[in-house]
């Protein structure tokens, strides 16, 4: 047995002639370059097509279709890609790339952080929960419903007390959705609440947050109606879809039944504006049914 | 959860008046975890009137008391009170809505028929009502063809084509079962078109001959051909004079007929001839021999003749089914302000939507026309709002439109905005603040118009959720 010394003595040996090589080889290299670039004398500049941007509504692939009038009838209901062609038992090339561009974006979508420019953007302060990283997020779901020991201060020091509506954003599952929707859909619900004369606290940001940890948030603040909107578990549709969750007087620990949910909050979804203002419209029912969840009837 | 709403439907016709009331089931057609998305989704006609023939006072009056006890007597008749009544049309077609009274009849019916009643009339209206009574909307859009709807009543026959289920134009011709009538084996009345068209083709008929047959049945074969011709089956296009109110044909646009349906009195003549017998002159007037000419004519052969859903009440069932429609289901409005009837609009073109400036400007420079006295009257403000999707957009847009409608906001009247896109709470909620509050202001989605249309806005219904509509297009095809 080699000794790690010795291994690394001959990594070393081997990379240092390779760079010898490697440096005659460049000396031979510009000819061949040039010799390859006489063959091909015009070499077109631009892009490959965006597959992403290709919309799956209007995309019918089937080739010599029976009916396809009757086919786009059906696709119009249904967002599902249907009438993609087949190869043999095989999906074709271009549908096997939409699908892997979309499953990218799902995971892009859980797996990077929301950018902090964008929080600041958005006058929002930022508390993180009991997990420190994206991988406790997704394996600790019960560190998640907790704010870190620092979150819970900053909270305290920085948000107004027993607001009527306590608003704030979370990444969730998506930070694609936050980036993508929060802009419209908190204005909304603000400005619906001012039309309405409803009083709403100070919104801030909770990094890998989970729904539960509303509840923590509403008895630090003690406000009556709390609303989160946190990013949706991203689908093959779409990366950027968000819910509302909001509970009247909720509590650590309460049932899930209590909890009123506004979903699929994205730009083919639900409108993010009209939404914003359909959650203000709910928060006011809230207030005057003084419950929320499967209590609440809308 | 559904909400049943009770609709009425009258149409007073130059040969007959009649009444349905029909149920239309209103419900929420999208989970609770979404914004509602509240529809029509079933309507049943629960009680069909007799049919009466239209009492008229004279020729140019129609017995407006005589008319209001038909209503009256019917309402009772069907255990209704125009309190359970939540939305409906009082249409007056044909030959009838050349009457002197034919307004003042109109608003008369529609005030005690029910508070959201609405006095619709127009030959293009009822051309639409009658195709939808007939169903050809339904049917093209199920076969995926081209349909086409001659309503042939008393006065008027009116036209559609559907493609798809999509409306594509509508004429109104001045061929009808009742422009000649008989009483006594002699002929008592010609319409004057109808006279010239005999002239022309050098029949000679005059009001105190004896009703002949024969040359009566030339006349109703002239009557078809016209018709054929109005609906672009004919050999040649119809000729102008013949068109209702000046019309004008089908738009050149419109696709090839496959599909043919009748409607109206005639229409019944037609599909069920063998119940008449040998009175030709059974009703006092030319029907049944238009009836038989229409089967007799070569030109309706080129295309499949159907049987509509509805034939002598396809029009008070379009009427009474499908003038009422339902606004979006996230809008604003203010409290005590509904219904709210007869409202024209205000429309902004799509190209003036380019700019908040332009927006401005449009709504600004629209106003002057709707003063017809010097004073504004109440209006509403309608665009598309397709290109406004973000929040930032909104505010600007609602800013843009407090600015061009000034004069309507210092008027006694709501502030009304009608609007296609999905905004309709969000922009409430922006105008709102906007303007403090100080404003009443009724802001409506999910609905399009067009330049000339009037709107109907009912009372609330499911929950407060959404709110029953009437359009009134005067002009369809465009």
């Amino acid at each position: 047995m080699i000794d790690q010394n010795e291994l690394k003595a001959i990594i070393e040996q081997v990379l240092g002639e390779m760079n010898v090589n490697a440096s005659a080889a460049q000396t031979s290299a510009p000819a061949s370059v040039q010799s390859v670039s006489a063959a091909q004398t015009t070499v077109d500049p631009g892009m490959i097509p965006d597959v992403t941007q290709i919309d799956l509504h209007t995309q019918y692939l089937v080739k010599n279709p029976v009916d396809k009038v009757g086919y786009q009838e059906l696709k119009n209901h249904s967002p599902a890609r249907l009438g993609i062609g087949k190869a043999g038992p095989r999906y074709l090339t271009l549908p096997m790339l939409e699908f892997r561009a979309a499953h990218s974006a799902a995971q892009d979508a859980v797996f990077s952080p929301v950018d902090h420019d964008f929080i600041n953007q958005m006058n929002l302060f930022s508390v993180q929960t009991k997990c420190a990283d994206k991988d406790t997020y997704l394996t600790r779901p019960d560190l998640g419903r907790q704010l870190s020991d620092e979150g819970v201060a900053a909270v305290r020091e920085k948000c107004k007390k027993n607001p009527t509506v306590q608003l704030y954003v979370s990444d969730g599952l998506s930070s694609a959705a936050v980036k993508a929707n929060v802009a419209d859909v908190m204005p909304a619900i603000i400005q619906g609440l001012q039309s309405f004369g409803i009083e709403v606290g100070t919104p801030f940001f909770v990094e890998y947050g989970r729904v539960g940890v509303m509840d923590q948030i509403t008895e630090l603040t003690g406000a009556t109606v709390t609303c989160v909107l946190i990013g949706e578990r991203p689908g093959l549709i779409t990366a950027n879809s968000m819910s509302a969750y909001i509970t009247y007087k909720g509590t650590v620990g309460m049932p899930e039944s209590r909890r009123t949910v506004v979903s699929n909050i994205h730009d083919a979804g639900t409108p993010p504006v009209e939404a914003g203002a359909h959650i203000a419209e709910i928060i006011k029912k809230m207030l005057d049914a003084k419950a929320s969840g499967t209590d609440l009837k809308l | 959860m559904k909400e049943i709403i009770t609709s009425v439907g009258i149409d007073i016709g130059t040969s007959t008046t009649q009444l349905i009331f029909s149920k239309l089931t209103i419900e929420n057609q999208s989970s609770e975890y979404v914004l509602p998305r509240i529809e029509i989704v079933d309507t049943e006609i629960i009680y069909r009137s007799k049919i009466y023939f239209t009492p008229l006072r004279s020729l140019t009056e129609i017995d407006a008391e005589a008319v209001k006890k038909i209503v009256r007597d019917e309402y009772a008749a069907a255990r209704m009170q125009p309190d359970m009544v939540t939305s409906g049309a009082v249409i007056i077609t044909g030959e009838t809505a050349r009457k002197a009274n034919a307004n003042e009849v109109l608003n008369a019916l529609s005030e005690m028929a029910g508070d959201f009643v609405v006095a619709t009339a127009g030959p293009d209206l009822e051309s639409v009502l009658s195709a939808r009574g007939a169903g050809i909307d339904v049917m093209s859009k199920d076969d995926r063809t081209v349909y086409a709807n001659a309503d042939i009543g008393g006065g008027t026959t009116n036209c559609a084509i559907y493609d798809f289920g999509q409306l594509k134009g509508v004429n109104c011709l001045d061929v009808g079962g009742r422009l000649i009538k008989i009483e006594n084996g002699r002929i008592s009345y010609i319409y004057t078109k109808i006279k010239k068209l005999a002239e022309d083709n050098g029949i000679h008929i005059n009001v105190g001959d004896t009703a002949d047959v024969i040359s009566l049945r030339k006349v109703c074969t002239l009557m078809a051909n016209l018709i054929a011709e109005g609906l672009g089956l004919g050999e040649t296009p119809a000729p102008q004079w013949i068109y209702t109110n000046d019309g004008k044909g089908f738009p050149a646009s419109v696709p090839p007929i496959k599909c043919l349906t009748f409607s109206g009195g005639v229409a019944e003549a037609y599909y069920s001839r063998d119940s008449i017998g040998n009175d030709v002159f059974k009703f006092g007037d030319i029907g049944v021999l238009l009836a038989d000419a229409i089967k007799e004519c070569p030109y309706f052969k080129k295309v499949r003749i159907v049987k509509p859903l509805e034939t002598i009440r396809a029009t008070v069932v379009g009427a009474g089914v499908h003038t009422t429609s339902i606004s979006g289901s996230t809008i604003s409005y203010a409290d005590g302000q509904l219904p709210i009837k007869n409202i024209p609009v205000l429309k902004i073109a799509e190209q003036d939507e380019e700019s908040f400036e332009k927006i401005t400007e449009s709504i600004r420079s629209q106003i002057a026309l709707f003063k017809p006295d010097g004073n504004l009257e109440q209006i509403a403000v309608s665009f598309g709002g397709w290109k406004f999707r973000k929040f930032a957009e909104l505010q600007n847009l609602a800013e843009a439109v407090t600015k061009g409608a000034e004069e309507v906001i210092s008027s006694p009247y709501p502030l009304i905005l009608v609007v296609e896109n999905d905004i309709g709470k969000a922009l409430g909620h922006a105008l709102n603040v906007l303007l403090n509050h100080s404003k009443a202001v009724i802001c409506i989605d999910g609905i399009r118009t067009r330049s000339g249309d009037y709107i109907d806005i009912g009372e609330p219904v499911f929950g407060g959720h959404v709110l029953p509509i009437v359009i009134k297009t005067l002009v369809f095809n465009s």
